[in-house]
């Protein structure tokens, strides 16, 4: 254990949370570093996957279902097979008895029903998007050409789109089981007795619309074998998670397959997935012997890369009539489309313990049903599932405030967990381990200017000014820093939520780190370099991290759920821990005294009391040259950690978000943002408010611009980005970030993750500003996106009323 | 997606772009590439043949013709929106130019191509229609009321190049503005409005309004426009752009309803009229 989790120094920092603490003079965390990736990425002197080229490389093309639900009655590649350039073609049935069926990790419930989920279908298809059939070709045009020349003949079956016409007697099935994969529930304490006589209660519905998650990078898969050992290139998030999954679905023996990520250009969970594609290009150069590759179109890929959210969420809040909250219950049916993948049916759960937020209350019952529709299956997309929760819990609470007369945040005031209260075990029966809404809370309300808004907002109504002034608040926390393994194991879940490091130190004192999370953007050389640089007392520079091969980092657990800092940081701390250890046995040795009178400071063991000392990089040529070591010492400063966390991390803030809400065409402008988070000490601030900014977007297209829409016959009408509305720069304002910092006691250096902060938070306090903005107009929700039309529309039909 | 096969001719003239298109029936100019490339992706186009003519410098350039300015079809939006000439002579073509897309479409996107395209969801071809410019081609000079004949369909032959246009200059006393609404700043026009407002003694005494996205082709507003000779900046103004929608037909689409847009193009229209006679 190391000082740092001295229980005095945590109660120490929490104290002086209010303070965002500063780097030490030569400390390297809490620096703004720029980022050590930056300079490849942006001057293209690196390798995506697409970018990798073999010799004798062959390019490999699907053909996709045009029907959302049909049997396939005939498929004919031969004609595509004589044309020039194309090397093979085959069918879902020509692969049907060595593809095997696409994983699901974690099987909720122990009725859950999995379908069986060819890569390639084989008899029915149950999505538009779905591949039916591939081509090989010595390029990628000629590729794509033959897919026009194979033959598939469907007999239509009815498509099932609406989770609730899903559900109904006598529906058409999706799957033979059925439409529905699982109902899971939780309850503490007495809904009921919390319902019975409430003063106030609050019942809503709300619609989490279909995201497609759009990472910068789209998909790519290069696979290659030597006719024994088998590599695999992928832009994927999960390079170790992948290589377990294809051994156990391929029979390809684990100890044979590499699985290698190399620079990943975003993921936002779209990436945490084993693919059809991946799955195929492996299948497909074990029957060639040759490379082959496969690039997604971004068209392609709006179909076809699992999409995200897609529920809908009844929300009851029972209250007194003094605004505190007696319970609140949820009941959710998620769309899982037409397939269990990865963690489809998990996603809610990472939200089932959110839906309490930051308040407290004496009873909680949450259900969900998961629902299996003809649409692209979805899974993780940034936050999953929290994002969810903390939208139907923070859009309640406004309505609670509405229908108290009540500010929104006196109303959260009342009903938060106090400052003094952490360790906090909720209703949900997580124990959240450190927090301050108070701090945050004021930070947000003195930077956005809370009350002057709220004078202009009456001053607005009073002229009937038609363009209407609305403020929303969303004070959200989340659990992050997934996750303790025994608590995934109570789950269901099919892994563990450890993470791998370790640290060696090179013989002319140089670092190199390996770390098993892996990166996909969010800048993991850098904050880990400076991690180890402080750790070790080495220069920044000195040390270099490597990731994303299962050659080179053999352990891993990835990079999902806002955790790499919080685990895989740590374990290289970890990792560091024990090195320094080592070299203080070596300076000891060397300086003729015993361990315990060697003290570590900046990179030098001094023997205390005199000017006797080594540095670590002396140290480490006296390891590489073994000369004279401890007796029994191996001649090596390395070390290795895995480490599972005790606990998850708990990151919370408050956000504001003003709008001005033009009644006359139902346009809405984001006049200021303001963002108070705390997550706890910060690494590099700059990559935090990277973060920050990135997920803010992310929440504010929910809120006014993203939505997945499907046809009456399944069809995705939102396969291109002008159809798809994604917000640029251009269309958000400057946001105002700042942050607390009360650190989490569940890891030595305080931090709580902040990759889906952002996201989460931001979604409620748009929408919650617009129904502000409305609500002297008789409006009191719109469904998101928060398009102009919807806007209109509502306010058309209260002025009708 | 990856386009289907086709030949690529580079023409280093415009005879010998005309050839090209008239030796193959299924030929397409590109220039630029904004409105092609992206049909071409999606195989939404099969065009047998592109005829580049990307690299003639005869169709570039912006130049002040006495009574009118003639604008190359090659100019791209981006230097349509900066030149000099048309921000004193027709400042709205240099504010619809400014709405098109992003900055790197603007780069490489043509003035030309955008109106050739004949996409009403396009800024452009209002923005023209409104200022009764007139289509030069290899062949001809045809007006814009005649040029946008249906939905991505000009009246142009196959084999006919537009390689510029004229835009009468209005002289004094005129003002301009372009109201685009869209949902983010690179998508179409959910309904854009192109207004020129001459103004006199307080009231509108002559107005031109070209209609984007609310039909087939871009439109005018010929009702409002009747409406507005002589109107009061005020209620007047207002009743006037309540006629906005008359004898449109505007789309059903994911980004609005025609409802919408009809609704839409009263407001925007009112908001442009007044925003062209400094009344904003």
């Amino acid at each position: 254990m190391t000082e740092e989790l001295d229980a005095g120094m945590v109660a120490q920092r929490i104290a002086e949370s209010d303070q965002v603490s500063e780097p030490s003079p030569n400390g390297e965390v809490g620096r703004r570093r720029r980022r050590k990736e930056d300079a490849r990425l942006l001057t293209g002197r690196t390798q995506w996957t697409d970018n990798i080229q073999l010799p004798g490389m062959l390019y490999v093309q699907f053909l996709r279902s045009p029907m959302a639900h049909a049997r396939i009655t005939r498929v004919d590649v031969s004609a595509a097979r004589e044309l020039p350039g194309v090397v093979a073609a085959f069918s879902g049935q020509d692969l049907a008895s060595e593809q095997g069926s696409l994983p699901c990790a974690w099987p909720v419930t122990e009725d859950i029903a999995i379908p069986e989920h060819p890569p390639m279908a084989v008899s029915e298809v149950r999505y538009v998007g779905e591949a039916v059939a591939c081509v090989v070709a010595t390029d990628r045009y000629r590729a794509a050409d033959a897919l026009e020349a194979i033959e598939v003949d469907y007999e239509p079956l009815p498509p099932v789109l609406d989770m609730n016409d899903a559900l109904a007697e006598g529906a058409p099935k999706v799957h033979e089981t059925g439409n529905k994969a699982y109902t899971w529930k939780f309850a503490q304490g007495d809904m009921e007795a919390a319902l019975r006589d409430a003063p106030v209660r609050i019942d809503r519905t709300y619609i989490q619309q279909r995201l497609i998650p759009s990472a910068m990078e789209p998909r790519a898969v290069v696979a290659t074998t030597d006719g024994e050992t088998f590599t695999m290139w992928s832009a994927t998030q999960i390079p170790h998670i992948l290589r377990v999954m294809l051994a156990l679905t391929t029979g390809i023996p684990e100890h044979k397959l590499r699985v290698i990520a190399p620079d990943v250009g975003g993921g936002f969970g779209s990436k945490l997935q084993v693919t059809a594609e991946e799955v195929v290009c492996l299948l497909l150069t074990k029957r060639l012997g040759k490379p082959v590759k496969w690039t997604e179109s971004r068209s392609e890929g709006n179909l076809t890369v699992h999409h995200g959210r897609d529920q809908i969420q009844h929300i009851t809040i029972a209250a007194e009539s003094d605004g505190r909250i007696r319970g609140v219950r949820v009941e959710l049916l998620v769309d899982m489309g037409a397939y269990l993948m990865l963690v489809t049916p998990g996603i809610p759960l990472l939200g089932a313990f959110m839906y309490n937020g930051i308040y407290k209350m004496d009873a909680y019952d949450f259900t969900c049903t998961g629902v299996f529709t003809t649409k692209m299956p979805t899974d993780a997309y940034r936050g999953a599932g929290r994002p969810e929760a903390t939208y139907a819990i923070e859009r309640a609470m406004d309505e609670l405030a509405a229908e108290l007369n009540m500010d929104p945040v006196e109303v959260r005031r009342r009903n938060w967990i106090k400052h003094e209260e952490f360790p906090y075990t909720t209703i949900a029966g997580l124990t959240y381990d450190s927090g301050n809404y108070e701090a945050a809370t004021d930070k947000a309300l003195a930077l956005f200017g809370y009350d002057k808004l709220r004078a202009e907002q009456a001053d607005r109504r009073d002229r009937r000014d038609p363009v209407q002034l609305g403020i929303g608040v969303s004070t959200y926390t989340e659990m992050c820093g997934l996750a303790p393994s025994r608590v995934l194991g109570s789950l269901s879940y099919g892994a563990g939520g450890w993470e791998h490091g370790s640290v060696r130190v090179l013989p002319t004192g140089k670092v190199e780190v390996v770390t098993g999370s892996s990166a996909h953007g969010q800048g993991h050389e850098t904050a880990w370099s400076q991690l180890v640089a402080d750790a070790l007392g080495v220069p920044f520079e000195d040390v270099s991290v490597l990731h994303g091969d299962t050659a080179i980092s053999h352990r891993g657990m990835d990079t999902y759920g806002s955790r790499s800092l919080v685990v895989g940081g740590m374990a290289v701390l970890s990792a560091c821990e024990k090195v320094k250890e080592k070299a203080r046995k070596i300076a000891a040795h060397t300086l003729e005294c015993s361990p315990e009178d060697v003290e570590f400071s900046q990179g030098v063991f001094r023997v205390k009391g005199t000017g006797a000392q080594k540095t670590i990089q002396e140290l480490a040529l006296a390891a590489f040259a073994a000369h004279d070591l401890p007796e029994g010492m191996e001649p090596r400063l390395d070390a290795d950690a895995t480490l599972d966390p005790e606990n998850f991390s708990f990151p919370h803030g408050t956000h504001l978000c003003a709008v001005e809400v033009d009644t006359e065409t139902g346009h809405v402008k984001i006049r200021s943002y303001v963002a108070v988070d705390d997550v706890g000490r910060v690494v590099n601030p700059l990559i935090v408010e990277g973060q920050v900014h990135g997920g803010i977007a992310q929440g504010i297209a929910q809120a006014l611009y993203e939505e997945a829409v499907y046809d009456a016959e399944g069809n995705l009408l939102t396969s291109t980005m002008a159809d798809y509305l994604l917000p640029s720069a251009a269309d958000l304002p400057d946001f105002v970030t700042d942050r607390t910092e009360t650190p989490a006691t569940s890891n030595p250096l305080g931090v709580k993750g902040v990759g889906e902060a952002g996201t989460i938070a931001s979604t409620p306090a748009v929408v919650n500003a617009i129904v502000d903005a409305l609500r002297p107009h008789g409006v009191h929700d719109i469904q998101m996106p928060c398009t102009p039309e919807r806007i209109w529309r509502a306010l058309r039909e209260r002025a009708q009323a | 997606m990856i386009p289907a096969q086709f030949d690529y001719v580079r023409a280093s003239s415009l005879e010998e772009a005309t050839q090209a298109l008239a030796a193959d029936e299924d030929a397409k100019v590109i220039a630029g590439g904004q409105s092609l490339l992206p049909l071409l992706r999606l195989r939404l186009a099969y065009p047998s043949t592109l005829v580049d003519i990307g690299r003639l410098p005869e169709l570039r350039g912006v130049q002040d013709r006495g009574d009118h300015v003639f604008i190359g079809a090659l100019t791209t939006h981006d230097e349509v929106m900066r030149d000099p000439v048309l921000a004193a002579e027709c400042p709205l073509v240099a504010m619809g130019a400014a709405t098109v897309a992003d900055p790197a479409v603007r780069h490489r996107g043509t003035f030309g191509g955008s109106l050739a395209h004949a996409d009403p969801a396009g800024d452009l071809p209002a923005v023209i229609l409104a200022l009764d410019g007139v289509m030069v081609t290899t062949r001809r000079e045809i007006p814009a009321a005649e040029f946008f004949v249906d939905y991505l369909e000009s009246a142009m032959e196959p084999d006919e190049i537009l390689t510029g246009v004229r835009i009468p200059k209005l002289g004094e006393g005129w003002g301009y503005h372009y109201e685009k609404f869209h949902r983010t700043a690179q998508a179409w026009a959910i309904v854009g409005v192109a207004a020129a407002v001459r103004r006199s003694d307080g009231a509108v005494a002559e107005a031109r309004i070209g209609l984007t996205n609310m039909g087939p082709t871009p439109l005018r507003a010929s009702a409002t426009e009747a409406a507005l000779a002589g109107a009061e900046l005020g209620d007047a103004v207002r009743q006037a752009c309540e006629q906005a929608a008359e004898g449109t037909s505007p789309p059903s689409d994911l980004h609005g309803q025609a409802d919408y847009r009809r609704h839409l193009a009263q407001v925007l229209t009112r908001r442009a009229v007044l925003a062209a006679a400094g009344a904003h």
